[in-house]
């Protein structure tokens, strides 16, 4: 599917985390829900922000802007959490990512999307997508199934458990 | 998925059915060669897989089943004696046709050797009882000469045939039975029309009548009932023996009843109405004097035992595909969520009119609940029958005489757990088989019986299943473990251990304390898998044993994946659910308790000493921490482990949810639940905090 959405129009839901405006394929959005109360897995890095009720299912719940290094996400009246399906190891689920304010819907053309800068941003090229050009403004497209892939996941938790064993020891 | 397709795959289905029901038949029969239901059981189902097979072009297997059919037919009539080599014929033939369905799959290329070789041992078994027939039949005078009693001698049967309304659309015609039946036989047939709705309401293509036949035949019951062979399973068929000179004599009153019971009108539905309106005529005749209550009552339950086996017969099955039964228990889960969430608005309203109909809703999902998750459970039954097999072959291949024995095939689990138990239990038993019980000669020399013994049995224990598998070969010998694992690095060499913690370590993985490697076991999962997967059913294992005497593995498994019976407590502002399962009791944890233990995490309950966890400190929660906190103790591992939480709230019916791939890493938690505001609380796994 991801081939076919750069080769075609597209629609991408955008969003700011910080300054910056990402984008998501639209296909990948299930919903955008007010941000509310989250409740703590204990012992998990600190992006993984918990787990919220979605009417009656337990959906975890991430912070993208800790997840790209930037500070934690302060709740506003913008904050939102976007539901989205993302695969992982084979396996469709759905998580839900904070953001500090959604945007719009954007169609975006084929010829207005370039391929990621090799340097430039603060995140992996790997998680980029493409870079969306709107109005001379940059967006940036999350390949969000990448930035969530099990190794991103585990690569984080074990560095976040060491710490903790240390603790322990001493 | 085309139409034929369909028909090939309810084909398969029913076949694979009817072949472990053969299985189980034949080892029946094995047991006891005397059984002749068993017998006529395992006739019918191959009569039936032969039948169907060519009505849906599976032609192979209807012509290769022919030939075992023909033999049986001969063991039925008691021309051919129950040998062992038919036993192992009549095996090899379920095994070959079982391949031959999934040759039709495409898995594998047929293998017609194997099956020619068949044919021709079944023939030649044929041959030899033509033979002998005369020999044979003066050998067997101590047991019946027919396995048929009513075949032989002239008999007057009493058929009930009310053939389902869509007979026709199925391509059956009954008036074709009813001129089989004219062939066997002296025979009156009798027509019911009351059936047969208003000609505006009438549909031609259904069939509104039913018949009363009396037949008098001597071709025996059996030969009757093949004639609704094709049409049992969706027609109410009733045959009865009304003249069978030597039994009616004593006890004529009993035959009254069951012709009132006959000539009242029972609509094939309610048969169990019928089966109280019976009732009341056995108290009639008791009142009026005429039988006794005993005779009564004895004629009763035998009737009640044909229509409970007619019944389980027809009823048992619709085929639903287990991804929509997970969907309904999903849906039921949510259900129980919100109206947990409507009673506690309800009681926060206080509104009068609002408490009864709450009330009720709650009944009502509580009732739902336990009848959805019902559905899900089978009886462990199906997975042991599974054994006999195995035990069977692997012991005659070891050259070994084992009896396996088991108990408690009734007790029910949730579908899921049964198949995924599936693996370890084959892995337990292989174990006994091949490394637990000696051979004969060696067994006799220590003075235990030559045939082994493998126990498996189920039982219900509180909201759980325990198996145990037993078995009286030569057990573990700690010694040989301790020294075993302290070569692998398993344990330090100083460690001092109870024999139960040396015999647990027979769970870590690359254990074995055998030295050959056989092509049965030491090889492929080891006892480490079978932990592992009973530990993600939310299971323990346990391990006993006494050298020389046998060993005993305990399993304990929770009824159902899905609910459990949880402790819902709290730390700071979140919510955690404690298994009650494993919770032993709760108490305070005063401030003098903590100073008494001099920085020690633990407590005296009791006079007992139980240390103790503080998840607030685990979890790294540091805000408001209560004066008075309390203390959960639970049972970790046959220890006593105490959690220091805030509150206990109290017992909460818990909905497992996943916590998804994405919490795959967490280890404190095993899954998350929902509470009646809509907050989400924890399920702490009490094993994996320790």
């Amino acid at each position: 599917m991801t081939d076919i959405g750069i080769m075609e129009n597209s629609q991408y839901l955008t969003f700011k985390l910080d300054q910056e405006v990402y984008a998501l394929d639209i296909i990948q959005v299930r919903e955008v829900l007010d941000f509310t109360e989250v409740t703590k897995v204990p012992r998990m890095p600190e992006f993984m922000r918990g787990v919220i009720n979605l009417r009656g299912g337990v959906v975890p719940v991430v912070d993208l802007r800790l997840k790209f290094g930037m500070s934690i996400t302060e709740k506003t009246v913008d904050t939102c959490i976007i539901i989205m399906e993302i695969s992982l190891e084979g396996e469709s689920t759905l998580l839900g990512a904070l953001a500090d304010s959604v945007q719009e819907v954007l169609t975006l053309e084929p010829d207005q999307i370039e391929p990621p800068p090799r340097i430039g941003t603060r995140l992996k090229t790997e998680f980029i997508k493409g870079m969306g050009k709107k109005n001379d403004e940059f967006v940036i497209i999350l390949d969000i199934d990448k930035v969530f892939s099990s190794e991103e996941l585990t690569l984080l938790q074990d560095a976040e458990e060491e710490p903790v064993l240390k603790r322990a020891e001493s | 998925m085309s139409e034929s397709n369909r028909f090939m795959d309810a084909y398969r289905q029913e076949a694979e059915e009817l072949l472990s029901e053969i299985e189980q038949a034949i080892l029946d029969i094995e047991d006891d060669p005397e059984d002749r239901e068993a017998v006529n059981r395992l006739f019918r189902c191959m009569h039936t897989i032969k039948g169907s097979g060519s009505m849906f072009g599976f032609d192979a297997i209807a012509e290769f089943t022919h030939h075992v059919e023909t033999v049986l037919d001969k063991v039925r009539a008691g021309l051919v004696p129950v040998s062992k080599r038919l036993i192992d014929l009549v095996l090899a033939s379920r095994d070959q046709i079982m391949m031959m369905l999934n040759e039709t799959e495409g898995h594998q290329k047929p293998d017609t050797g194997t099956r020619q070789k068949i044919i021709e041992s079944l023939n030649a078994m044929l041959f030899e009882s033509e033979n002998d027939k005369t020999l044979s039949a003066e050998k067997d005078i101590g047991r019946p000469p027919s396995f048929d009693t009513t075949q032989g001698k002239d008999m007057t049967y009493r058929i009930r045939f009310r053939p389902n309304r869509e007979i026709f659309s199925r391509g059956m015609d009954p008036a074709l039975l009813l001129d089989e039946l004219r062939e066997m036989g002296d025979c009156s047939i009798m027509a019911h029309t009351d059936g047969i709705p208003s000609i505006e309401k009438l549909d031609p293509e259904s069939c509104y009548l039913y018949w009363d036949i009396i037949l008098v035949t001597a071709k025996g019951i059996n030969a009757v009932r093949d004639i609704f062979i094709f049409v049992e399973d969706d027609c109410d068929i009733r045959i009865d023996i009304v003249e069978a000179a030597e039994q009616n004599v004593e006890e004529p009153v009993p035959r009254l009843g069951e012709i009132l019971v006959e000539r009242g009108d029972v609509i094939p539905e309610t048969v169990t109405k019928a089966l109280s309106e019976q009732k009341k005529i056995g108290e009639l005749l008791v009142d009026s004097g005429s039988v006794s209550r005993g005779k009564v009552e004895s004629a009763l339950i035998e009737q009640q035992r044909l229509e409970k086996q007619r019944l389980s017969a027809r009823v048992g099955t619709v085929r639903v595909p287990s991804d929509r039964l997970d969907k309904l228990v999903n849906l039921v889960g949510e259900l129980v969520i919100t109206q947990a969430r409507l009673s506690q608005v309800s009681a926060d309203m206080n509104h009068a009119e609002l408490v009864n109909p709450v009330e009720e809703i709650e009944r009502l999902t509580t009732e739902l609940r336990d009848s959805v998750l019902n559905i899900r459970m089978m009886p462990i039954g199906t997975t042991f029958s599974k054994f006999r097999r195995l035990v069977r072959d692997l012991s005659a291949e070891l050259g070994k005489d084992i009896a396996l024995i088991t108990e408690g095939a009734e007790t029910e689990l949730d579908k899921t757990v049964i198949e995924r138990l599936d693996d370890p239990l084959v892995h337990m038993i292989r174990n006994c088989i091949d490394h637990g019980i000696e051979p004969p000669a060696e067994r006799k020399k220590k003075n235990k019986p030559e045939t082994g013994t493998i126990r498996l049995a189920a039982a219900h224990k509180g909201a759980n299943v325990v198996i145990t598998i037993e078995d009286d070969g030569i057990g573990l010998d700690p010694d040989a473990i301790r020294l075993k694992a302290i070569e692998k690095g398993l344990i330090p060499k100083e460690a001092e251990l109870t024999e139960k913690e040396i015999l647990s370590r027979i769970f870590a993985p690359g254990f074995s304390t055998s030295e050959k490697i056989t092509n049965l076991s030491g090889r492929g999962v080891g006892m480490d898998v079978v932990k592992k997967t009973i530990e993600s059913l939310r299971g323990t294992v346990d391990v006993s044993s006494v050298k020389g005497k046998g060993t005993c593995i305990t399993l304990k498994l929770p009824l159902t994946l899905a609910i459990i019976n949880g402790l819902l407590v709290t730390i700071g502002d979140s919510y955690y659910v404690l298994p009650l399962a494993t919770v032993e009791e709760c108490t305070e944890l005063t401030k003098e308790d903590v100073e008494k233990a001099h920085g020690a995490n633990i407590m005296n309950v009791r006079g007992e000493i139980v240390p103790y966890v503080r998840l607030r400190d685990h979890f790294e929660m540091k805000e408001n921490k209560p004066d008075l906190e309390h203390i959960v103790i639970a049972d970790v591992y046959d220890k006593r482990i105490g959690f220091v939480v805030d509150h206990v709230v109290g017992g909460h019916q818990t909905v497992i949810k996943s916590l998804g791939p994405a919490f795959k890493g967490v280890k404190d938690v095993s899954g998350a639940t929902i509470l009646g505001d809509g907050t989400v609380a924890l399920i702490l796994d009490v094993n994996a905090l320790v």
